[in-house]
């Protein structure tokens, strides 16, 4: 059972707390957009062996979403941070460079 | 004017703690931008009590606020004060972008007293119960069984159970089984 | 014979005598006894019956490993199947039956089938039952049915008397298991300052160390033992808990511990099972290591025993299991045995050592006490029926020939031992092969890791492959050590104690006795005791192609009992690796799981029983209602009264009544359930537009408006009346399942999507009890209760009001979901039963009638108005309902409006919402399908519509329906053919209008 730092209220919240809620950074595409470009915000998700991010709710508890830096490989947490940015920051990037050498998710690196 | 009552009329059970619900105490939610200086300000104004950092509980005889998120604060006022302390609030918040509402009937509250209730809490929620991990001062917002609930420390034998209204008597029940008297761990 | 002795025992008390029966008879034990040694000493050998051959059974082991000695514990509530009875502590009025057996232990009829062993090989049951299929269910399945399982599940009337609990743990170092290695490594963390856990299984410390010997710091090591255990219980920063088993390591560093409170005593009040829901930085697993049994014929004939097993009821418990053993051993831990045995003055005929040279210093002192010796050998067969009664020795070498016959009444076997590396590997902790021990152990460079990517479980002691007592304890310091400092701590430059022991000599793997064994001999060879699996199942399954253990697992059943393999998983994959002629490193091992050993359900279930099993949300009026007749819906967590039925009324009466009289002049309905959200801020007029599918930022102050809400699928979700309050702010209604949902879609979309919006929400539902006031006399009720004007034109249809009603604060919305006049108030919750109280007595003069949510279905249905999750299941969009006009076209987007424009979406095909009426007024099955011409590719029916709604109408005097069907609005007044449950019934119903009453809204527009 999963544990993840909410960067909102601080605490090391165990996953009872927790509500998963899928892929991260995702691009809304709303009306006059495209059918693929649609189609791919609506369903298309990756599922990567190894590093992902992810979005979570800490919903017993303080109730914010957050993103977190996973690997569902070993379920090694590369770090926690805000809901409110389009991508990892750069303090992840650099954790994942140092523990995950060559990494790539969509097309990040 | 009819007189209002608790959700539970005044529940109280003896075991490993002494529980009882609460009298009626007054509850604000407040929505806003807790670092705002104008906020701390309208809190202090409200509830006599200064706004406490992080996951904090500044309480004193019913007259309090607690942490709940960057931007929501529960503030305690004596029930019957509620709508004036809105009022306040509201009057000092002035063009402060915020969301306060009355919520005191909105929740039950109940009170746990005795050496054990470090004990008792730990029982149902995922929280570490040891003394320095959670002290008076503090507030959690967890899960109690299969509800949600927060809780305070009043002192190191007295902590303070809100949760929804209509869960109240399953947060009853919950907590005086884990009451039982011949249930001691002795963990803490 | 197994008897008592007359002396010994270092766990039992003789002062403290205690009285129990086995299959009804009844025996004496002492307090410290476990229900085996009791039974033992009672020259009760015999315990159970093999699962499918029903072989007679005796206890081979003395532990949680133990396959066969598996009872029935206690009698009606407090039945529990499968208890082991080597780990069962004797208490005084203790009652146990064996199992699997009928008609009774002693005579079995069910044992014929060992003599159709031949013709029941691994796999017996996949081959014979596939055909003919027809067989299957009418033959076979009844009779697998009946003859499997072991054990007899506990009376479904009966209900567990017993409570149990959780507790949330946190520590940095959990020490599982209290040999001498875990006791050094809990010792060696806590001195380093660490908060330390120690849980052991049993209700003694010190594992295996008091019966094997030896000494630690120049003490017996029943003395270092107790004055560790004092001091580890006087460190502040340590708790110790005996009874607690380490069931399951999981990610994260969490840990279920398994506390058995009261099942040695159960008088005492309290839980009985306690699971602890511990989350540890760092985890020693301190298990320890099982001894293998040898695989020759006849290994499972009761008196065949663990060597260990042999030497623990001796030293333990004062009881032999027998007068003559046989030692037949690999290695020099089992000569311990016989010594023990010599020094308790019972006979040893001979040790059958199956090393060519023997072993070392152990064996010089079993020879030295005059015991015979037999190197080289082995046994080819055991003789005897429920026991033992000799022993054909052979040579190891050859095929089994034998060379002599010795009488004997119990055989102490030993494979060598087996590391417990089961909790490191339940999070995924990999093995390593360890030739010269030839066993399993961790492979610590492949550590189970956690949330930081560390390695957070270490194994200390035997199970960490140190076997011996002062490795052992040198292995419990350093990793205990190294724990306490992985967790952050500075651990102390201290010595380790110092203990001496026997010098070993290295075993020699046997896998086989003897090594040529025949195939008769193999046929006789157990595996697995419990599963009835030989060593022959495994080479025919290795034949037919199940070159995979785990598929050989699966086909033969081995490891998979109640024991999951704990004594046969390494014997029955080296037996595999031999017959494939692969290393056994290269076969592998199937995979641990949790638990280590069976858990109680109840204490999985822990507090959740009873009036809390579930929570029950109740709204401030709920007592009303439970006092007063209501027929309860679940919705959500809440209970909401389906109807209030009356002393002689069915619930279908009640419904009409209740329908009737708010129709006709005055209806209650506690709607307290209903969402309310309040949504506040600058931009909180743009973020409903996106919300709703209909325009909300234009909705005047003080007025109400219907809204749907969809998700990006474009797929209606939830709907109800938002009420503008102020200039910046909104409250919207959900329905009853949909106000947390609701308010964590809105807080998702605010916190993930557009965080630059200034809007603030706050879900306010249960600060109010809500009353919808419904019916012609409505109003004349709130006139008079007094406070406010709720006249018609002060207070128009879709406006809402703040004032009092009766001296209590009140929030009055002028809805309608019924079509009637209608006044949906709020009150503070408090107050609620106050102001229900004071609306029925006040408005008893127009027989003022509480109604429940099947009269609000019907007589919305009524209406046409359409039902979250009736009409819509999570693929309906606002389109198929005829809501168009409830979609904003002014608006460029709102959440599902993108969806919405997709191509199927958008296909003309797609089956619409229509009204539908049975030609003889009877009311069509809920769900039922309309048939269309021809048949889909399955043969079933087409079909070109199906009933989402459908009612009878008491209002109307018929039967009412709604239902979605192909091109519906444009087929009005045509009649189709719906199908009734038994799929074949059709019912003509007319394709109408779905309002059915009142379509101009003359009753609620007064």
């Amino acid at each position: 059972m999963l544990i993840l730092h909410c960067p909102y209220c601080g605490i090391d919240a165990e996953e009872t707390e927790l509500h998963a809620g899928g892929e991260a950074h995702l691009t809304r595409f709303g009306p006059g957009s495209s059918d693929d470009d649609f189609e791919g915000y609506l369903f298309m998700r990756e599922n990567p062996r190894g590093v992902h991010f992810e979005r979570w709710r800490h919903a017993n508890g303080c109730g914010k979403w957050f993103h977190a830096a996973r690997c569902t490989n070993t379920l090694e947490v590369f770090g926690t941070y805000s809901a409110q940015t389009t991508e990892p920051p750069e303090e992840i990037r650099k954790i994942l460079a140092k523990k995950r050498p060559g990494w790539t998710w969509r097309d990040l690196k | 004017m009819s007189e209002a009552v608790q959700p539970l009329g005044g529940s109280a059970f003896d075991g490993l703690v002494h529980l009882s619900e609460a009298p009626l105490q007054g509850m604000i939610t407040l929505r806003a931008d807790l670092s705002d200086a104008a906020v701390k300000k309208a809190i202090k104004a409200a509830t006599g009590q200064t706004m406490p950092d992080i996951r904090g509980a500044s309480v004193q005889e019913g007259q309090g606020v607690l942490w709940m998120s960057p931007d929501e604060a529960m503030l305690l006022v004596p029930y019957a004060e509620v709508d004036a302390a809105l009022a306040k609030l509201t009057k000092s918040l002035g063009k402060v972008h915020a969301l306060a509402v009355n919520v005191s009937d909105a929740r039950a509250m109940f009170s746990l007293r005795g050496p054990a209730a470090r004990e008792v809490i730990a029982k149902l929620a995922p929280v570490d119960m040891a003394p320095g991990a959670f002290e008076p001062g503090m507030v959690r917002r967890t899960r109690f069984a299969q509800v949600a609930g927060a809780f305070w420390m009043e002192d190191q034998e007295t902590i303070h159970v809100v949760c929804f209204r209509s869960v109240a008597r399953y947060m009853f029940d919950l907590l005086s089984v884990a009451s039982d008297p011949a249930s001691a761990v002795d963990f803490f | 014979m197994s008897t008592r002795l007359a002396t010994g025992g270092r766990l039992i008390d003789r002062s403290k005598a205690q009285a129990f029966t086995f299959n009804g008879k009844r025996f004496k034990g002492y307090a410290g006894d476990t229900l085996a040694s009791a039974l033992l000493g009672e020259d009760q050998m015999l315990m159970g019956r093999s699962f499918k051959y029903h072989r007679p059974r005796g206890v081979v082991a003395s532990g949680a490993e133990e396959p066969n000695a598996l009872v029935n514990l206690g009698k009606g509530t407090a039945h529990e199947p499968n208890a082991r009875a080597t780990t069962t502590e004797l208490f005084d009025g203790l009652a146990a039956t064996s199992q699997n057996h009928w008609p009774s232990l002693e005579f079995d009829v069910g044992a014929v089938n060992t003599h159709l062993s031949r013709f029941l090989p691994a796999g017996f049951y996949y081959k014979m039952f596939i055909h003919p299929r027809p067989l299957w269910k009418h033959v076979y399945e009844p009779f697998i049915r009946q003859s499997a399982g072991l054990g007899r599940a506990p009376d479904p009337e009966t209900r567990d008397p017993d409570t149990y609990e959780h507790f949330y743990a946190f520590v940095d170092v959990l020490v599982i298991g209290g040999g001498v290695a875990g006791l050094q490594a809990a010792k060696a963390a806590g001195d380093a300052g660490a908060k330390v856990l120690l849980i052991e299984q049993n209700a003694h410390w010190g594992g295996r160390a008091p019966v094997d010997g030896g000494s630690i710091d120049g003490q017996a090591p029943e003395a270092w033992i107790d004055e560790t255990l004092s001091a580890l219980q006087a460190m502040p920063n340590v708790t110790v808990r005996s009874r607690t088993m380490g069931a399951g390591v999981y990610d994260h560093g969490y840990v279920l511990g398994y506390e058995r409170l009261t099942d040695h005593a159960p008088q005492m009040d309290g839980p009985r099972h306690r699971l602890w829901r511990i989350r540890a930085a760092q985890i020693v697993t301190a298990t320890g290591a099982i001894e293998r049994p040898l695989s020759f014929a006849g290994n499972d004939i009761p008196g065949v025993m663990l060597a260990s097993a042999v030497r623990d009821y001796v030293v333990n418990y004062g009881v032999v299991p027998g007068d003559r053993t046989v030692v037949v051993t690999n290695n020099d831990d089992a000569y311990r045995t016989a010594l023990a045995l010599k020094a308790a003055g019972l006979a040893v005929p001979a040790i059958i050592d199956a090393r060519p040279n023997g072993g070392g210093a152990l064996m010089q002192a079993a020879r030295d006490q005059g015991i015979r010796v037999e190197v080289g050998r082995g046994i080819a067969k055991v003789k005897g029926g429920k026991r033992v009664s000799s022993v054909y020795m052979c040579d190891q070498a050859g095929s089994g020939a034998m060379l002599e016959e010795i009488p004997c009444d119990v055989v102490a076997m030993s494979g060598g031992w087996s590391p417990v590396v089961h909790l490191w590997s339940h999070c995924g902790g990999k093995l390593t092969w360890d030739d010269e021990q030839a066993f399993f152990r961790p492979d610590a460079d492949r550590a189970p890791t956690g949330a930081d990517g560390a390695a957070f479980v270490s194994v200390a002691g035997s199970a960490n492959g140190h076997m011996g007592l002062a490795q052992g304890i040198l292995d419990g310091d350093a990793v205990g050590k190294a724990a306490a400092k992985m967790a952050g701590f500075k651990p102390k430059r201290t010595k380790a104690p110092e203990a001496v022991s026997e010098d070993e000599a290295a075993l020699v793997p046997v896998w086989l006795m003897p090594q040529g064994a025949s195939r008769d001999l193999r046929a006789k060879a157990w595996l697995d005791y419990q599963n009835d699996v030989k060593v022959s199942d495994v080479q025919l399954a290795a034949r037919e192609g199940f070159e995979s253990v785990e598929h050989t697992k699966r086909y033969t059943t081995l490891g998979m009992a109640t024991d999951q393999g704990k004594l046969s998983n390494i014997n029955g994959l080296a037996t595999l690796s031999n017959a494939l002629n692969e290393a056994i490193p290269q076969v592998g091992t199937t995979t641990f799981r949790p638990p280590y050993t069976p858990i109680s359900m109840g204490a999985i279930g822990g507090e959740a029983r009873g009036d809390v099993f579930q929570p029950i949300r109740r709204t401030p009026i709920h007592e009303w209602h439970e006092t007063n007749g209501a027929h309860w819906e679940p919705v959500g967590h809440w209970r909401r009264p389906y109807c209030f039925q009356r002393a002689g009324e069915s619930v279908h009466d009640a419904v009409n009544r209740e329908i009737k009289a708010t129709r006709d002049s005055l209806g209650l309905l506690d709607a307290s359930t209903l969402g309310k959200i309040i949504v506040k801020g600058p931009d909180a007029g743009r973020f409903l537009d996106m919300m709703y599918t209909n325009m909300m930022s234009t909705l005047p102050i003080g007025k109400c408006r219907y809204g749907l809400m969809c998700t990006e699928n474009g797929f209606l979700t939830d709907d109800g009346v938002v009420a503008r309050l102020d200039e910046d702010t909104w409250l919207c209604h959900t329905t009853t399942g949909g106000a947390d949902r609701i308010h964590g879609h809105m807080e998702e979309w605010l916190q993930t999507e557009w965080w630059d919006w200034k809007v603030w929400t706050v879900n306010a539902t249960e600060q109010y009890a809500q009353i919808a006031v419904v019916g012609p006399n409505a109003r004349k009720l709130l006139e008079k209760l007094g406070g406010m004007d709720v006249s018609k034109e002060t207070l128009p249809f879709m406006q809402w009001a703040d004032g009092t009603l009766g001296g209590i604060q009140a929030r009055v919305f002028r809805i309608s979901f019924s079509g009637e006049l209608s006044y949906e108030i709020a009150v503070p919750a408090n107050q609620g039963r106050a102001f229900w109280d004071m609306l029925m007595e006040q408005g008893a003069e127009w027989n003022a009638t509480p109604y429940g949510t099947e009269a609000l279905h019907v007589m919305r249905a009524e209406k046409g108005f359409i039902m979250i999750g009736d009409e819509t299941d999570g693929t309906i969009i606002p389109q198929d309902l005829g809501l168009h006009w409830a979609l904003s076209k002014k608006k460029e987007d709102y959440l599902g409006k993108r969806a919405q424009q997709r191509s199927h979406m958008t296909d003309p095909n797609r089956w619409q919402l229509v009204g539908l009426e049975t030609l003889d007024g009877s009311v069509l099955p809920d769900g039922a399908y309309a048939a269309a011409d021809g048949t889909n590719d399955n043969g079933q029916r087409n079909t070109q519509g199906r009933v989402t709604s459908s009612y009878y109408s008491p209002t109307l005097d018929k039967g009412i329906a709604m239902g979605l069907v192909l091109n519906g609005p444009d087929r009005m007044g045509e009649v189709i053919s719906f199908i009734k449950e038994d799929g074949e019934t059709e019912m003509k119903a007319t394709i109408v209008s779905p309002v059915f009453y009142d379509p101009e809204g003359e009753k609620q527009n007064v």
